[in-house]
C-alpha cells in the first residue's frame, strides 16, 4: 500500500520536475506565467488516504519588488476562497491576509507586500495553545483544530505576525471546506483543501492569474521544486527572523 | 494568652440577606453579561483582533493574583511560625479559594468556547504555560482546602506546618506562572521578560494583603468581633514593605526597557505618550495606588487604625486595577512590530496604536467574579467557623501581652 | 440551622413541582417519532443500525484524520453524509440545519442532543453562486476591500 503509494507521488514528482524544467528559464526570468496557466503539479498530489509528510515543507515566496501597490489580487482571492464575509466592522472582521504597506521615514521609499500566516517551523502559537488546538501539521502547515480551540486567544497574544483572527459572531453558510465559526481563532491554512487536492493557494493562483505574479508556492524540502531554486537564485529574507521562529514564508527585496 | 476560639459569623439576618441580596445580585448581572457575550459573539465587547484580551482579563488576572497575596497571612503564620496570625490563617485560606475562583470563572466565561471546559479539562499541551497554569490552579485549589482542614480538624493539626509549606510553595509557583503567561509572549515588545514572574509575585503580595485587610475588617465588624490596633499595625507594616517590593520591580522593569533601544518605542508610549495608560501609569499606579497608600501607612505608623489601613487598602486596589490594565491593555495597545524602523500601514491596524473601551458586559462579568468571591466569603464564615472569637491584640498576640506586663 | 432545612424544603418544592409539570406536559402532546428521508443509494457506509449508534464515532475519527494529518478519504467525511442525506426544502434547493426538515436536525431534536456541528461546518451542499457574492459585498462594506 504505502510502497504503491511512493511509487505514484514519486512519478508525479518526476513529472512535475519534467513539466517545471521546462519552464524554469522563463521563471528565472521572470516568475510571470501566461494567464490560466496554473500552477498545479506543483503540489505533489497525495493520495487521499495518506497523511501530509514531513518531505514535504510547503513554502512560500512573495517578490515584494514585483507586488503593486494598491494590488489586493489575493486578498479578495482569499476572502471568496474561504468564506471571509465581513460584517461592516473592520476592528473584529477576520483577515487572512492583508497588504501591508511599508515606508522608510528616513528614504521615503515605500513598497507593499502581503502578510498572512508564516507558516512558522517553530510556530510561537502552537507552543502557548493550552488545548493544543493550535498544531503544525507534518507538511508544515500551522492550523487551528477549531473542535479543541475554546476561544482563549492567547495564540493570538502570541503571534508575532498578527497573522490570527479571532471569529466574533455567529457564522452562516460557510464554505464547505473552510469551516468556521463563533469563539474559535482561525488564520491562513495556506488553502489547506487545495493543497491536498493538488493544487496551490488561492492567493498564489489569484496573484499569477490577474496580479504580477509576484508568488511561487511550492516545496522547500525538495531542491528541484520552482520555489526552491527560486529562493537560491536570489536573497530573500523573512519577517522578524530575529525571533527564530522559521518562518515559511519569505519575501524577496523586502 | 489562650487558645484561639472560633465561631461562625452571627451577623444580624438583615445584614447577611441584604448583602446576599445585593452582592447576589451584581453575580446575577455577570452571569448575564457572560451569556450576552457569548451569545452575540464577542464584537459585543470592546475586545477586537487588536486587543484581544480585556476588560475581563484584568478582573480575572487581579483576582487570581490576589488569590496567592490573600495566603500571606497564613504563610507567615505556619510556614515562618509568627503565632499573631494563626487566628487569621482560616480566613486566609478561605479568602485564597475564593478569590481563584471568582477569577477562574470569568476567565472561563469570557472564553470563545466557554462549554468546552471539558477540553481544557482533557486535552494538554505542556509547552504551554497556560496549561501549567490550570494545574497549577486546581492544585492551589486542593492545597488551600488541605490546608484549612488541617487548621480546622484536631486530628490533622500535626499536618498544618507541612500543608502550609507546600501551600507556600504552591503559590509562589502559582503566580510565577501567571506572570509567565505574559512574560513567555516574545513577539510583544511590553512583554517577553522574565521579570514578570517576580513582579507578579511582588504585585499578589500587595494586592492579596490589601484585600485580606478589608475583608477581615468587615468580617469582625459584621457581627461585632474585637479587633486588635496592633494587629492593624503589624498588618500596615507589611503592606509597607509590600508596596515597596512592587514598585522595586516595576522600577527594574522599565529601567531594563529604557536601555534597549529596540524596546524605546513602547516604553515612551506608557510613560510619557500622554495616552490613558500614561495616566493611569503615574496617576493611578503609582500614585494612588503606591506612593499615597505608601505616605499614609508610614505616617501614621504608630496610629494606624481600621479606617485608615481600609482606605490604604482601596487605593492599594485602585492602584493595583490600574498596573494590570496598563500591563494588560497597554501592552496590546502598543502595535507588534513586524518591520522594526519602517512606517507601516494596512487594513489590520498594523503600526497604529489601538483603542480600546471596555464595554458595560465586560466590566458586568469581572464585578460578577468579584460577587462570586465576596459571596463565598460571606457565606463561608457563616457556615464555617473561619473566625476566631476574638482579634483583640491580648487575646492573640504573646509580644503584646508580653509588653504590657512589662 | 433553620434556614438550612428551609432551603432544603424549597429545593425540594421546587424539584417535585418542576416533575409533576413535565410528566402533564408529555402526556398532552407527544414529540412525533422523525421519519428522516432516506439518502441516496442503497444504503449509507455502514448498515443503518450501526450508524444510527454509531455515527458520532466515525465522523469524530474522520474529523481528527482529516484536520491534523490530512486524510481526505471520502467514506466517512461529513461533506459526503451531508451531500448524500441533503433534504430539499419547498423551493427545491437542500435544506440548512435551520430548518426542523433538515436530516440531522430532525432526529436530533427528537433525542434532544445538541450537536455544534453546523456552527462551523456547513449543513448542505454549496451553492456556489451566493456565497461568493456575499463575502466580498461584506468585504467592501467592512473597508477591507476598496470600493
Amino acid at each position: 500500500m504505502s510502497s504503491k503509494h511512493n511509487q505514484l507521488s514519486d512519478d508525479n514528482a518526476h513529472s512535475a520536475r519534467r513539466r517545471f524544467l521546462g519552464q524554469v528559464g522563463v521563471l528565472a526570468a521572470g516568475i510571470s506565467l501566461a494567464p490560466g496557466v496554473t500552477l498545479n503539479g506543483i503540489a505533489e498530489a497525495r493520495e487521499a488516504d495518506q497523511p501530509a509528510s514531513d518531505k514535504v515543507r510547503w513554502g512560500l515566496l512573495v517578490d515584494a519588488t514585483r507586488c503593486a501597490e494598491g494590488c489586493d489580487a489575493c486578498v479578495r482571492a482569499c476572502a471568496d476562497e474561504n468564506g471571509l464575509s465581513g460584517h461592516g466592522r473592520p476592528e473584529t472582521d477576520a483577515q487572512w491576509i492583508r497588504k501591508v504597506t511599508l515606508r522608510d521615514p528616513k528614504t521615503k521609499a515605500t513598497q507593499s507586500l502581503p502578510v498572512m500566516c508564516q507558516h512558522c517551523a517553530e510556530p510561537p502559537c502552537v507552543d502557548v495553545c493550552p488545548t493544543g488546538a493550535s498544531f503544525k501539521r507534518a507538511d508544515g502547515i500551522v492550523l487551528v483544530d477549531k473542535h479543541t480551540c475554546i476561544g482563549c486567544r492567547y495564540c493570538m497574544m502570541a503571534c508575532p505576525y498578527k497573522a490570527r483572527s479571532f471569529v466574533h459572531e455567529t457564522l452562516t453558510d460557510q464554505k464547505p471546506h473552510t469551516p468556521r465559526g463563533k469563539g474559535t481563532v482561525e488564520s491562513c491554512t495556506f488553502c489547506v483543501h487545495r493543497i491536498d487536492a493538488g493544487g496551490q493557494p488561492a492567493c498564489v493562483e489569484a496573484c499569477s492569474k490577474t496580479a504580477t505574479g509576484a508568488m511561487i508556492f511550492g516545496n522547500l524540502n525538495d531542491a528541484n521544486s520552482t520555489l526552491s531554486k527560486a529562493l537560491a537564485d536570489h536573497p530573500s529574507s523573512r519577517i522578524r527572523a530575529d525571533l527564530g521562529t522559521d518562518p515559511g514564508v519569505r519575501y524577496r527585496g523586502l | 494568652m489562650s487558645e484561639t476560639i472560633y465561631s461562625e459569623s452571627k451577623p444580624c439576618p438583615a445584614l447577611f440577606y441584604g448583602a446576599l441580596a445585593v452582592i447576589g445580585a451584581v453575580a446575577g448581572i455577570g452571569l448575564l453579561s457572560a451569556w450576552y457575550m457569548e451569545h452575540n459573539g464577542h464584537y459585543v465587547t470592546g475586545m477586537t483582533n487588536q486587543i484581544v484580551w480585556g476588560m475581563p482579563h484584568v478582573f480575572a488576572v487581579f483576582l487570581i493574583v490576589a488569590a496567592s497575596g490573600a495566603l500571606n497571612v497564613a504563610s507567615i503564620s505556619s510556614v515562618f511560625g509568627r503565632t499573631v496570625y494563626k487566628p487569621l490563617a482560616r480566613l486566609s485560606g478561605l479568602l485564597a479559594i475564593a478569590l481563584l475562583i471568582g477569577g477562574l470563572m470569568v476567565l472561563l466565561l469570557d472564553l470563545g468556547r466557554p462549554d468546552r471546559l471539558i477540553i481544557a479539562a482533557t486535552y494538554y499541551n505542556f509547552k504551554s504555560i497556560f496549561a501549567w497554569n490550570m494545574f497549577l490552579y486546581a492544585g492551589f485549589l486542593g492545597l488551600a482546602a488541605l490546608y484549612i482542614w488541617t487548621l480546622m480538624d484536631r486530628s490533622m493539626k500535626c499536618f498544618s506546618s507541612v500543608a502550609g509549606m507546600a501551600m507556600f510553595i504552591w503559590r509562589l509557583s502559582l503566580t510565577t506562572g501567571t506572570g509567565l503567561i505574559f512574560g513567555f509572549l516574545v513577539a510583544r515588545q511590553a512583554y517577553d521578560a522574565a521579570l514578570m514572574a517576580p513582579l507578579f509575585i511582588a504585585m499578589s503580595f500587595v494586592f492579596g494583603l490589601a484585600v485580606f485587610v478589608l475583608v477581615t475588617i468587615a468580617a469582625t465588624w459584621a457581627d461585632g468581633r474585637p479587633l486588635g490596633d496592633y494587629l492593624i499595625r503589624r498588618l500596615g507594616n507589611l503592606l509597607v514593605i509590600f508596596i515597596a517590593a512592587n514598585l522595586y520591580f516595576v522600577t527594574v522593569y522599565h529601567l531594563t526597557n529604557l536601555y534597549a533601544a529596540e524596546h524605546a518605542g513602547v516604553e515612551a508610549f506608557i510613560l510619557t505618550s500622554g495616552s490613558v495608560y500614561t495616566w493611569l501609569f503615574w496617576l493611578v499606579q503609582i500614585g494612588i495606588g503606591g506612593l499615597l497608600p505608601l505616605a499614609l501607612l508610614a505616617a501614621f505608623r504608630k496610629t494606624m487604625c481600621k479606617f485608615k489601613i481600609s482606605l490604604a487598602s482601596v487605593l492599594i486596589i485602585i492602584g493595583g486595577m490600574a498596573q494590570v490594565y496598563v500591563i494588560i491593555i497597554g501592552g496590546q495597545a502598543y502595535p507588534l512590530v513586524l518591520f522594526p524602523g519602517m512606517e507601516v500601514q494596512s487594513s489590520f491596524f498594523d503600526g497604529v496604536i489601538n483603542p480600546y473601551t471596555p464595554s458595560l458586559p465586560e466590566i458586568g462579568l469581572g464585578l460578577g467574579g468579584v460577587a462570586v468571591t465576596v459571596l463565598m466569603v460571606i457565606i463561608g464564615i457563616k457556615v464555617l467557623r473561619f473566625l476566631p472569637v476574638s482579634l483583640a491584640d491580648q487575646d492573640i498576640d504573646p509580644l503584646y501581652k508580653a509588653a504590657a506586663t512589662e | 440551622m433553620g434556614w438550612v432545612k428551609f432551603i432544603t424544603g424549597l429545593v425540594l418544592v421546587v424539584l417535585l413541582s418542576g416533575t409533576d409539570v413535565g410528566s402533564a406536559c408529555a402526556q398532552e402532546s407527544r414529540v412525533p417519532v422523525p421519519k428522516p428521508p432516506k439518502g441516496k443509494g442503497e444504503q449509507c457506509v455502514r448498515e443503518t443500525s450501526f450508524m444510527r449508534a454509531n455515527h458520532m464515532n466515525l465522523l469524530l475519527h474522520q474529523r481528527d484524520e482529516t484536520v491534523q494529518k490530512g486524510i481526505r478519504t471520502k467514506k466517512y467525511s461529513l461533506r459526503e453524509c451531508i451531500a448524500c442525506h441533503a433534504v430539499n426544502g419547498k423551493d427545491g434547493q437542500p435544506v440548512s440545519y435551520e430548518d426542523p426538515k433538515n436530516f440531522c436536525r430532525s432526529c436530533h431534536e427528537y433525542v434532544a442532543v445538541k450537536l455544534d456541528c453546523f456552527e462551523c461546518h456547513a449543513s448542505k451542499p454549496p451553492s456556489k453562486k451566493a456565497a461568493a457574492a456575499n463575502s466580498e459585498n461584506g468585504y467592501r462594506a467592512s473597508g477591507v476591500l476598496p470600493q
